[in-house]
């Protein structure tokens, strides 16, 4: 536990220049400045480890490095996704709080890998503290001379900037955030072109989740096989998992991939006494909720929470017991992707607010029988036909609730109150 | 409309944009700007931040209309962005908003008497380990109980006076 992000999460000062060097950090980076490693060494141990984009879509990571074309002979950008905001992940705010040089060294060695000499951390608004640690070890690198120009004598230069978003869920999705960087509404882009050949200010980026990022360097201080073997297969490597709702001991879990939900649920202090586990949202609230007996059985790793009948996500694990009324946790989801739908594509736009206001009406007693059939056609008419995944996330919590819970959908309509609550 | 100080806070962010690029601050002049003037927007501040960041007022009004953390009425002297997303729902933040709102005598979206406090419901602020929790400033507050939301609420009263 605590192998890689959290490494230097039970020390004094985990966040300072001084314990993080005093943990083997920046060797890496060293090594690079001194020339004893080169892009594609990098690349294969990062494909052997196994990394997979930790921000939820699960994108190999040493792959995506591979995709950047870095020699051409333009400004290219390396950029970091700390727009955490699916409910239900807190990891991201973590490690900047607690870690952030691991997020510093390891977009450093991006931008080595990649020729890119300019990055930038993208950090939602409202986390002012984790900005401002993340500033004041960036203050620290550029100090002991790990950030800048022409570092050690070497020909590599890296310049890092924090830059701070202002309340926009949308933000997270890896174009909208290129908008937002520069200036503009959070409206995600068509994809082709990919942002690895037309990304920030036109130009080849790659952006990752600060997950991802602060995992590479220890991989590459210990070797991409010593990351894949903490997993299994197709899941390599420890992962942060967010255990929240209803247990006693809700906080961020670094684990290895593949441990079973029972023992993440036991560390998590198990459920409130005298009651049981209903349901569980494994991966933040885009993905498929699950019933209490496929959780159980389930394995928390790529395969094993898609064979349970949901993804892995960001790792954001929403525990739910029999107190929940599913009807009111639906509209609540259904609420916030309403909320949060950028408008630029009708499906999403109009079906979210759809999806919304018929939830709505049942919670307030004025269901129709007709109103899942309903729920379920609009669902199926925003899944893959907008730009971006948001609608994609809007829709599949609906599907699952009501696959999964049904029965008590119906008693609301038919009774006008919760079949839980009463 | 803009003070020296401003200028110079959003010179520096400014800064970090490749030349020519200077309205990727514009989220950033837009918020500072905001502190200065009551916590608000009005639309000649818009306006002028799209001018000292040398762009159009409309792809400023955009920005400043988009993201949610930006206010176009005066909202008071302090914004409590109480979380209701699914882990702090769970966790009993329904019950607490209308505790809170009560003790305030406003509901969400409303501005208390003395302009002090006003309630906003926020979507999820990634801090769900610590639910239910809300944001006030720069600052988050978690595991929020009635107690805990007495005591911080008193303390910006007594703070204010």
């Amino acid at each position: 536990m605590n192998e890689v992000c959290f490494k230097t999460l039970d020390q004094k000062k985990s966040w300072s220049l001084k314990t993080y060097e005093a943990n083997g950090g920046y060797s890496v980076w060293r090594k690079i400045l001194k020339g004893e490693l080169t892009p594609d060494q990098i690349i294969d141990e990062l494909k052997t480890s196994g990394l997979r984009g930790r921000g939820g879509a699960g994108f190999p990571t040493g792959l995506k490095w591979s995709f950047m074309p870095r020699n051409a002979d333009v400004q290219k950008y390396v950029v970091c996704n700390s727009d955490e905001g699916e409910p239900g992940t807190c990891k991201d705010r973590d490690i900047l709080r607690y870690n952030p040089h691991s997020v510093i060294e390891g977009m450093a060695i991006g931008s080595f890998v990649m020729n890119a000499t300019k990055g930038y951390n993208y950090i939602r608004g409202e986390f002012m503290e984790p900005f401002y640690r993340f500033e004041g070890a960036l203050k620290e690198a550029y100090d002991a001379g790990l950030l800048g120009e022409n570092l050690d004598g070497s020909s590599v230069s890296f310049d890092l900037y924090a830059h701070l978003g202002a309340g926009a869920y949308i933000c997270g999705e890896e174009t909208a955030l290129l908008e937002s960087l520069e200036g503009k509404k959070g409206q995600p882009r068509f994809k082709p072109p990919f942002p690895a050949n037309i990304g920030l200010f036109g130009m080849p980026t790659t952006i990752n989740n600060t997950e991802s990022f602060a995992s590479v360097p220890e991989i590459l201080a210990q070797g991409g096989q010593w990351f894949a073997d903490i997993g299994v297969e197709n899941s390599g490597g420890c992962k942060l998992f967010s255990v929240t709702g209803h247990v006693n001991e809700p906080a961020n879990f670094e684990v290895p991939m593949g441990i079973p939900f029972k023992d993440l649920l036991e560390m998590a202090g198990g459920i409130r006494e005298g009651r049981t586990l209903k349901a569980v949202i494994p991966g933040g609230s885009s993905t498929p909720v699950l019933t209490a007996d496929a959780a159980m059985a389930m394995t928390m790793d790529y395969d094993g929470i898609e064979k349970a009948g949901s993804m892995l996500g960001a790792g954001s694990v929403i525990i739910m017991d029999d107190t929940t009324c599913m009807v009111e946790a639906l509209t609540r989801l259904a609420h916030f992707y309403y909320d949060e739908s950028c408008g630029q594509c009708t499906p999403c736009r109009e079906g979210t607010g759809w999806l919304y206001r018929v939830l709505k009406r049942i919670m307030d007693g004025n269901g129709k029988a007709d109103d899942i059939d309903l729920l379920l056609g609009v669902q199926d008419k925003i899944i893959g036909n907008t730009i971006c995944a948001l609608g994609d996330a809007a829709a599949m919590p609906v599907e699952s609730f009501l696959r999964n819970f049904r029965q008590e959908f119906e008693y609301y309509i038919e009774h006008g109150k919760s079949m839980v609550k009463g | 409309m803009i003070s020296n100080k401003a200028k110079k806070q959003i010179d520096i962010w400014v800064a970090k944009y490749p030349e020519g690029r200077q309205s990727s601050a514009v989220m950033e002049a837009l918020k500072i700007v905001q502190a200065e003037n009551d916590n608000s927007l009005t639309t000649e501040a818009i306006q002028a931040v799209a001018d000292y960041l040398d762009m159009p007022g409309i792809a400023a009004a955009e920005v400043a209309t988009f993201y949610e953390n930006y206010n176009h009425k005066p909202v008071g002297k302090h914004t409590i962005r109480f979380c209701h997303n699914i882990s702090c729902m769970l966790n009993g933040a329904d019950d607490l908003i209308v505790y809170l709102e009560k003790k305030l005598g406003v509901k969400t979206g409303e501005v208390t008497k003395d302009s002090l406090i006003n309630v906003k419901k926020v979507e999820c602020l990634g801090a769900c380990v610590g639910a239910p929790m809300f944001q006030i400033g720069d600052q988050y507050y978690e595991n929020l109980t009635t107690d805990k939301i007495d005591e911080i609420v008193d303390g910006l009263r007594k703070k204010s006076k």
